[in-house]
């Protein structure tokens, strides 16, 4: 690899080094983590304000309106805006809730993506944890804010909150297994289930180029199911404003309600990461085989932005899906899941083992 | 059929079903409407509608007041369909005074007539979207019927509740603008109305939650009353328009839009294929605008002979029916109201059973439900 202008390992390295000089070793691993934990808080504020301009700038794009443009330049500080009232505003008591659960929701939640983003490879030697099994462990953590939205509307005592945590735990358990399928078939491919293996092993080509048709096919499945898991439309069912009002959450307020705002778009953001890093190269650049210039020149554009655009990419897409499309039903969904998605994922993870076994892919 | 079990879970209170409110506030039943579910899983029972919520009284409101200001009452039944009401208080009126009304009269209500009928469906397709959950069709239909709201507000100074009419003819007479305003919009409305289909009649999801839900049979249509668009999707053959024309109708050419479906599709396509019939109306008839007088010659206070008194215009909802009984004042001794919205709302119990709650927004927003009317 001659990419190695942006490696983050050299600024870690740097940092890690000039900790050693000062403390013991026990103390500089302690402060290290401090130093991550506060890190990932800052970028999952960052990320989640951007994500929620971004997606008003889109929904605006799509439906010719302009968007937030009254606080500050272009509205950029309209979410800040939107989330110091949120910060602001009363906590609603609901009489007869179980007090204990309905407080406890919106934390499982948020933990839940705060854990996924710890594993996700975000430029070259930044990445938190490197598990050997983190696509596995991206798909546990991630499938675990089920139980926070099946608390949620549990503990609301509140009917339509009923509706919609049961919808939101049938979808999630179904589409969970076409997700996994459908990043199984470049585990296959890739040989490795650590993230940043997958991503060395595009170094001349990502997945999605040199995976043939399968890998297209696993890449549009993926797309749907992820879609689908994170509760967006068009299978926004667990919401369903037109229906149930707000879904789980329609009982709470302020800065709960904003917590299961947030972890919906980092959870999104966090799909997209995964689809961009398994399917698109993560930060890997764009080469092509052995046009050395191109890859050069390809070379010089940063690693993290590579990994940002891809990620910005997907989401793109998904917020496409759903300012454009209507919402489906619950028994059209798991059709669509258990009758369409899941064998067609089975058929492609043969077909890719068979590939892979023959030696076709590139 | 159903009332058995209702009258013996509700009223009884032998009730251990899933029992959820639907409403009076809630984003899809467009207005204060409440809809007691009873759900088997997310599966409807029965619902029973409840109303009243915005109950005015305006039926005895009427009996306080002259015809002249109760036009100004009948804007606040159906405010999506102002205009036609106005028009049955005011043809009510005329027929009763035996008066002529001068043919321009007749041509501009005509196309206020249809060009309400088109913003009422161009919010009625925005708010349909919605309930099914594609939030962009509500911006596209909104963009659209601005463009009408325009040239009323360039008429008559209001958007939406402009009792223009007045018994004998029209308050005053329109803007010099308004039929290059009309050929305008006319124009620009046949571009934008195919982005509509192009928007959701084609989305494959679209199609599965419409096709063969909330079927209807002509039979059933009739015997609740179901009239209008949501009529004509049951293949029920109900426009006044064509049984007993009025105002221009007569002079122009168009079809009256039925379809064999009987589901939500069906009166989905209805109220799209009428926007078309209502641009042709109005392609025919604004160049056609005969010069003469806004308004016939009344006499200052308006009384009508004593006896009873019957007339009907079709809405954007279905068959207007207005009924007034005079004792030879200037204000009625009854008026009666027959409104379109009531009657559908009732057939909502027959043809949402045995389908999922999601349906049942489909079905209330393909009956185009606006709930002053309901009440009034």
């Amino acid at each position: 690899m001659s990419s190695n202008i942006y490696d983050f390992s050299t600024l870690t390295g740097a940092i890690h080094t000039w900790l050693s000089g000062m403390m013991p070793s026990g103390m500089v691993i302690f402060s290290e983590m401090v130093l991550v934990g506060l890190a990932f808080l800052l970028m999952y504020a960052l990320v989640g304000l951007f994500l929620v301009y971004f997606e008003r700038k889109v929904c605006a794009f799509i439906q010719n309106r302009v968007g937030p443009n009254r606080v500050g330049p272009y509205g950029i500080i309209q979410t800040i805006a939107d989330l110091i009232k949120l910060l602001m505003k009363e906590l609603i008591p609901i009489r007869k809730s179980d007090k204990l659960l309905f407080n406890l929701a919106p934390y499982i939640v948020i933990i839940c993506s705060f854990l996924a983003m710890a594993a996700l490879p975000y430029a070259k030697g930044l990445q938190a944890m490197d598990f050997n099994i983190g696509v596995f462990y991206i798909m546990a953590v991630s499938s675990l804010s089920v139980i926070g939205i099946l608390l949620a509307g549990w503990s609301s005592n509140s009917k339509y909150s009923l509706i919609g945590a049961m919808r939101s735990g049938a979808q999630i358990v179904s589409y969970e297994l076409s997700v996994g399928l459908s990043l199984l078939a470049i585990v296959v491919f890739a040989g490795t289930m650590q993230l940043s293996g997958i991503v060395e092993s595009q170094a001349n080509g990502w997945w999605i180029f040199k995976g043939h048709i399968p890998a297209v096919i696993s890449f549009i499945i993926f797309l749907i199911a992820s879609t689908a898991e994170i509760n967006r439309g068009p299978f926004d069912l667990a919401e369903a404003e037109s229906e149930l009002t707000a879904g789980f959450h329609t009982e709470y307020s302020g800065i709960k309600f904003a917590f299961f705002f947030l972890a919906e778009y980092m959870n999104m953001f966090i799909v997209s990461a995964l689809g961009a890093t398994v399917f698109l190269g993560g930060w890997m650049p764009f080469h092509i085989g052995n046009l050395d210039g191109f890859n050069q020149i390809m070379d010089y554009i940063p690693s993290a932005i590579w990994f940002f655009s891809k990620t910005f990419f997907i989401i793109l897409i998904i917020m496409w899906f759903k300012w454009t499309f209507p919402r489906l039903r619950i028994d059209q969904l798991l059709t669509l899941e258990w009758k369409y998605l899941l064998p067609i994922s089975l058929f492609n993870i043969v077909l890719i083992a068979f590939i892979v076994l023959m030696g076709w892919h590139f | 059929m159903m009332s058995e079990e209702i009258i013996k879970d509700v009223i009884i209170g032998e009730n251990e079903d899933y029992i959820i409110n639907l409403g009076p506030q809630h984003p899809s039943t467009h207005g204060v409407l409440r809809f007691e579910v009873c759900l088997k899983g997310e599966t409807v029972k029965y619902l029973i509608p409840h109303i009243g919520y915005i109950h005015r009284g305006i039926e005895k409101m009427c009996e306080a007041n002259t015809y002249p200001q109760i036009i100004h009452l009948t804007d606040r039944m159906d405010y999506l369909s102002a205009h036609m009401n106005n028009e049955a208080v005011c043809m009510l009126v005329e027929e009763a005074l035996q008066v002529e009304v001068p043919e321009r009269v007749k041509y501009i209500r005509t196309i206020l007539d249809e060009l309400n009928r088109l913003a009422s469906h161009q919010l009625w397709w925005s708010a349909f979207g919605m309930d099914l959950g594609a939030l962009t069709t509500f911006f596209y239909g909104l963009r659209d019927r601005e463009h009408i709201l325009d040239i009323f507000e360039e008429s008559f100074g209001s958007r939406l509740l402009h009792s223009f009419n007045t018994p004998g003819g029209l308050m005053h007479d329109v803007h010099p603008n308004f039929q290059k305003r009309i050929k305008e919009f006319i124009t620009y409305f046949k571009k934008k109305l195919p982005e509509y289909d192009q928007l959701l009649t084609g989305n494959v999801i679209f199609q599965n939650r419409s096709i063969g839900i909330g079927n209807m049979s002509k039979e059933t249509a009739i015997a609740y009353g179901v009239t209008g668009p949501s009529g004509r999707g049951s293949n029920y053959s109900c426009d006044i328009r064509k049984i007993a024309p009025y105002g221009a109708y007569d002079k122009v050419q168009f079809n009256e839009i039925l379809e064999t479906g009987c589901d939500t599709f069906a009166r989905y396509k209805v109220r799209m294929r009428e926007m078309w019939e209502s641009l042709s109306i109005l392609e025919q008839l604004v160049d056609n605008i005969p010069e003469g007088d806004f308004t016939a010659k009344m006499k200052p206070i308006i009384k009508l002979p004593a006896g009873e008194y019957f007339k009907r215009v079709e809405t954007a909802r279905g068959e207007l029916a207005v009924y007034a009984v005079s004792d030879g004042n200037k204000s009625p001794l009854r008026m009666r109201f027959r409104t379109p919205n009531f009657s559908n709302l009732f057939v909502m119990n027959e043809i949402t059973a045995g389908h999922k709650i999601a349906d049942l927004i489909a079905i209330s927003g393909s009956l185009d439900l606006v709930i002053p009317d309901i009440d009034r």
